[in-house]
């Protein structure tokens, strides 16, 4: 993140509010909020009364969190120039449907 | 029910929504974007929270638990969805120069949560046990 930071002080155009660090911590905040939501996911799983059709739930939340760090770490690799491009439509869908898909993996392991 | 699929149509037709007005200022947009990501991390708290209900209160009765937390993974389910379509929204809205889009859905958030957070409280109190 320093990293980041000294790149765009040093070019004569940075945006003086940071916006684009900001909203690369934000990505940041955003990707730990679903790392710990993954967690419980697999946790709920490991201490839960010995069903059957856990292992795919726990699967699908690795999934999930897995695309979402992938999406997210391509957005902050963007974000680290000093105009960065918009958000894509395809990648807020995609980081959407993997908050979405670790809830219905809750669903299925609290059911 | 028309709109709701229109926006819904906007979700999945980027070009539909940059073909309008001009791009904005990039620092808006990326304000959109904050935005956006502070929704879904709302909708991740909140399924967070659907966890906690379910593994942190195994004395409640079965369906008071199972109820609870998915009503809580629900409303994140909800919080997702509207990440998304407020964020196409406002970016068509700022494309066109428009006010930003108004919606009832914290009111209507802020109820449920308010709902669910009294009724852990009560079910908790009155030790509720199965």
């Amino acid at each position: 993140m320093s990293g980041g930071l000294a790149r765009c002080s040093g070019s004569p155009d940075r945006d003086p509010g940071l916006q684009p660090e900001r909203t690369r911590l934000a990505w940041r905040r955003t990707t730990l909020a679903v790392t710990v939501a993954s967690v419980l996911a697999v946790r709920t799983a490991l201490h839960g009364r010995a069903g059957s059709g856990e292992l795919p739930a726990v699967a699908c939340a690795i999934l999930a969190w897995l695309g979402f760090v992938v999406v997210a770490h391509q957005r902050i690799r963007a974000l680290s120039t000093p105009r960065p491009p918009l958000l894509t439509h395809r990648a807020a869908l995609l980081t959407a449907i993997c908050a979405a898909l670790v809830a219905a993996c809750g669903a299925a392991l609290v059911g | 029910m028309f709109d709701a699929l229109r926006e819904l149509r906007l979700w999945f037709s980027p070009e539909t929504v940059r073909a309008e007005g001009e791009t904005p200022d990039y620092r808006f947009s990326l304000a959109n974007e904050r935005t956006f990501l502070a929704w879904l991390r709302t909708a991740l708290a909140l399924v967070g929270g659907g966890f906690a209900v379910d593994q942190f209160l195994p004395h409640l009765a079965d369906w008071w638990r199972i109820g609870l937390a998915l009503a809580l993974l629900l409303a994140g389910v909800l919080c997702t969805g509207r990440a998304v379509n407020h964020w196409v929204k406002c970016e068509r809205a700022m494309r066109r120069g428009e006010d930003l889009p108004q919606s009832r859905l914290p009111a209507l958030l802020a109820l449920i949560l308010g709902l669910v957070a009294l009724a852990v409280v009560t079910v908790v109190l009155l030790g509720c046990a199965g």
